[in-house]
């Protein structure tokens, strides 16, 4: 299929950056659609042009470096994928598609459709994880049953990819879905339970500190986020947050 | 052996080796550590395990990584599980089982002290994980559960769905994370070796340019550990990740770390079969796969044409019109023999014509037994002895989607085909490389104070790894080798201050490292870095993949070095050095493999045997097999770089020397 691009570029994070188009010919429906950039992309150095920049890395869905969004939506049309995941078959020949950064104060553009995460990076630095050194000798894997459901929602809760959909789909770019995500994991589990008050402020905090926006329910984050991370994690950080200030 | 070679096997019984070494090795004091210095470049289960644990000690650690953070490193994609010989499901697993299935896998080339010691540390890496909280799959009292994986046979394996890699990475990065907290370790991310810099013969910094500004910076460290990964994209198309290179690794070699077995490299049998000419990458479809899907194509040519052709479905092919090969060829290990003996199992059935898809490429992996059996089991559970069957296969659906939910999804994506309904395509595809760099004991390389941990190094996997122990192996070199072996060479350098940038060396290597940044751009040529690179690949996959002969290896290499000729004068490079310039980066990451990619063909050409992942074809028994040549070839080729120059490589060999595993022919009969 012949696809037009409305392409962001933008040299670096001061530059102003707009669109620029661009014709693509012969596209097959079993690309992904990073091949078809790769294709984008041969092309424009073959014209003497300056290749898009964008993340990506393992593309099979699970590092979270790839960050288009796409017609609207991050990630693409299709529901639980990620862009390097989305095949072209969700396109028609003949379609204009506009590929842009995530947009979000706390995401600035690294180059054309790059943007710099490093803010979630820090909120893991502030309280997400269980302070347990490398040690030989700590009880046995055995020692603590822990209930399967509990298990079973803490994994679900984990398998967030940090790729920042939820961000980037929100329209106050609230990071809530992550941050809770990684909240419930502990949470769930009788390892998180000790630092479990210190953990959801000092996460929460840093949250607010890297200028991410307020939750307002709207759900949106849920229906983007490529693994189905569940609001009713937020639901759950909130708790936790109540609890760790009433016990403060 | 080698005088340029010294192991460093502590003497004494296998299982005392690693327990008396620990209680002997020089140690380092809290004060000390304070005042050293090491880098650890990587961030993958090893690379951020080394980092948090030598933190925590007290070392001033600079971790560094490519990626836009160390969570995205790419042992995140590793799927099936970890092993460790807990033995939970007390079906007869001990320390020395999986030491022996791990010497055996290998077929017999790998060091035995040093997998023995892999062995003894696996349980400790599963409390270790348990204790971060990690969330591994659990059974309804709430014990942890296991699985088999290829080439065994008991269940030792703990995972956490499809995405144990993934689930024990964050674990490692979270420790990682609160040590950049604590300031313990400083991060560079987006920052990729490009030199190493070696002082007085001690390795005693890296050059690494700056992804985002395209700066080259130097720092400098008391000691190096390169844990960069494997380097299967030198075949192009592979499991890894866009991103994965053997730049760091390759530099390292350059500058005195030997390369070790170049040509052992492994080709997973379970993975999505190549649709396309612009297809960037491969997609595994999980080993753990095997535990309940059965491998088969038509038993007779004409009904494979016809699938091929779109005339026959495969679910209305007849049980008796099915070949089972591997149950049938093996039938003690059936669908769960090792991952070199069913790769080449799919190539010969293929080779010979019974292939399922257009390219003739592809074998059947098939659930539809599993479901009926799981269905039934949920039936009797249930108390419905009369369920219909459509309801059984409904309920042993559930079942299997709750095992392996997002592998049927990804490949649904992927091919749009449901594989609940119709049985999976396979093929093999590049996925691990068990070569790399030669370490002795204490993980140190031929370079004093450049160490080398996780798929990067050579160490355990002989000539074929097993399922499971990428995992096993990372975190084991990661969280409890490393911080105890370090200290064999840091002990001597507590007095040494902090080494200088502003020395020789640092300036040597970075106008070095500038050069070859400028010589790219200023190529000029028509060709993008793209094609040279899908190019090698081919050379590659061709000549140095599943089957290896002398006349194919020598081809190869007059190609690989044609090719690197005409890359040098016509490759086409746009933008600038000081700027982010991704096209730049893959250059200096091509140009490496296209000189890796000889010394592979080399190795291979000087391995006159077969073994694991290794297959010369001038070399197997009368029914395909492969036939070693332990009277000649029971040692590792450590290589080293001479006369600038890939091709005229000097072979160094270490001899192996089983003490504990009797050398035999490698069934799975």
């Amino acid at each position: 299929m012949n696809l037009t691009l409305k392409v962001w570029r933008q040299k670096n994070a001061q530059d102003q950056g707009s669109f620029a188009t661009y014709q693509v010919r012969d596209i097959s429906p079993d690309m992904s659609f990073l091949e078809m950039m790769d294709v984008l992309n041969e092309q424009l150095i073959a014209q003497g042009v300056e290749s898009v920049v964008f993340d990506h890395d393992c593309r099979e869905g699970i590092c979270g470096m790839c960050s288009m969004f796409i017609n609207g939506e991050a990630h693409g049309p299709d529901r639980g994928v990620t862009t390097c995941q989305l095949h072209m078959r969700k396109f028609n020949d003949g379609d204009t598609i506009t590929i842009e950064p995530w947009r979000a104060q706390a995401f600035p553009v690294v180059r054309d459709l790059m943007v710099d995460r490093s803010a979630f990076d820090r909120i893991i630095q502030a309280g997400g994880y269980v302070s347990v050194n490398t040690m030989g000798n700590l009880p046995d894997a055995n020692a603590t049953p822990i209930e399967k459901h509990d298990a079973d929602a803490a994994f679900d809760a984990a398998t967030c990819i940090g790729c920042g959909a939820c961000v980037a789909t929100c329209k106050n770019a609230s990071a809530m879905l992550f941050v809770s995500a990684k909240v419930s994991q502990f949470a769930l589990l009788p390892q998180g339970q000790v630092e479990a008050a210190d953990r959801v402020r000092n996460m929460v905090h840093q949250m607010d500190l890297e200028g991410f926006g307020n939750c307002t329910n709207t759900g949106a984050c849920e229906v983007e986020c490529p693994k189905g991370i569940s609001i009713e994690n937020i639901a759950r950080m909130n708790r936790e947050y109540l609890k760790a200030s009433i016990t403060a | 052996m080698s005088s340029k070679l010294n192991s460093r096997i502590p003497e004494g019984p296998v299982s005392e080796k690693w327990t008396k070494h620990k209680g002997t090795i020089p140690l380092v004091s809290p004060a000390n550590k304070r005042r050293i210095d090491v880098i650890v470049v990587g961030t993958g289960l090893a690379g951020s395990s080394a980092a948090a644990s030598l933190a925590e000690l007290g070392y001033n650690v600079k971790a560094f990584c490519f990626q836009d953070s160390p969570r995205r490193a790419h042992s995140i994609a590793a799927q099936g599980g970890i092993n460790a010989a807990k033995n939970y499901q007390n079906d007869g697993d001990s320390v020395f089982r999986l030491f022996y299935d791990t010497v055996k896998g290998g077929d017999y080339r790998s060091r035995e002290a040093n997998v023995h010691r892999l062995a003894e540390v696996s349980a400790s890496i599963i409390d270790q994980c348990v204790a971060q909280g990690v969330p591994f799959a659990r059974d309804y009292g709430g014990l942890l559960d296991n699985r088999s994986f290829g080439g065994v046979q008991v269940s030792r394996t703990f995972y956490a769905k499809g995405q144990t890699g993934q689930q024990l990475l964050l674990g490692a990065y979270s420790a990682l994370e609160r040590q950049v907290a604590k300031g313990r370790v400083k991060m560079y991310a987006r920052h990729e070796m490009v030199d190493l810099v070696v002082v007085d013969g001690k390795a005693r910094g890296i050059i690494a340019r700056n992804l985002v500004t395209g700066e080259l910076e130097r720092h400098s460290a008391h000691a190096v550990i390169i844990a960069s990964g494997g380097y299967g994209n030198v075949f192009y198309l592979s499991t890894n990740a866009m991103g994965s290179n053997v730049t760091a690794a390759w530099k390292a070699h350059k500058k005195g770390a030997f390369f070790a077995n170049p040509c052992f490299t492994q080709i997973h049998p379970t993975c999505i079969p190549v649709s396309g000419e612009s297809q960037s990458k491969l997609t595994l479809m999980s080993e753990s796969l095997r535990n309940d899907g059965r491998i088969w194509v038509p038993a007779e040519l004409e009904d494979a044409k016809a699938i091929r052709d779109g005339r026959l479905k495969p679910t209305d092919l007849p049980e008796e019109k099915r070949d089972y090969y591997l149950e049938r060829r093996y039938p003690a290990f059936g669908n769960l023999v090792p991952r070199d003996v069913a790769s080449r199992a799919a190539k010969e059935r293929c080779d010979a014509g019974y292939g399922v898809n257009k390219t003739g490429e592809a074998v059947y992996l098939d659930f539809s037994a599993a479901i009926m059996r799981y269905g039934q089991e949920q039936a009797n559970l249930k108390g419905m002895p009369n369920a219909s069957e459509a309801e059984i296969r409904a309920m042993g659906t559930k079942l299997v989607e709750s095992k392996y939910g997002n592998l049927f999804q990804m490949y649904e994506k992927i091919t749009d085909e449901n594989p609940y309904v119709t049985p999976m395509k396979i093929y093999p595809a590049v996925h691990y490389t068990m070569g790399g760099l030669w370490v002795d004991y204490n993980l140190m390389s031929t370079v004093p104070g450049l160490f080398v941990a996780g798929e990067a190094n050579f160490s355990d996997h002989g000539a074929n790894r097993l399922g499971a122990s990428a995992l096993m192996q990372g975190l084991s070199d990661g969280y409890f080798v490393l911080p105890y072996t370090v200290g064999t060479f840091l002990a001597d350098d507590i007095r040494t201050g902090s080494i200088s940038t502003d020395l020789p060396e640092f300036a040597e290597a970075e106008n070095a490292a500038r050069a070859r940044f400028e010589g790219f751009l200023n190529a000029k040529g028509s060709t993008p870095v793209e094609v040279f690179h899908r190019r090698l690949g081919k050379i590659v996959w061709d000549k140095i993949g599943m089957a290896r002969n002398e006349a194919g290896l020598k081809t190869a290499i007059a190609e690989i070095r044609a090719l690197r000729e005409e890359f040098y004068r016509d490759v086409k490079v746009l933008g600038g050095m000081m700027e982010m310039n991704p096209e730049l980066d893959k250059a200096n990451r091509v140009a490496d493999f296209m000189e890796l990619a000889e010394l592979m063909a080399l190795d291979a050409l000087t391995r006159e045997e077969s073994c694991g992942g290794h297959f010369r074809e001038e070399y197997q028994s009368e029914d395909g097999e492969a036939l070693r040549q332990d009277d000649q070839f029971a040692f590792v080729s450590a290589w080293e770089f001479t006369d600038n120059d890939p091709g005229k490589a000097t072979l160094h060999k270490e001899d192996l020397v089983f003490e504990n595993v009797k050398l035999v022919t490698r069934s799975y009969k």
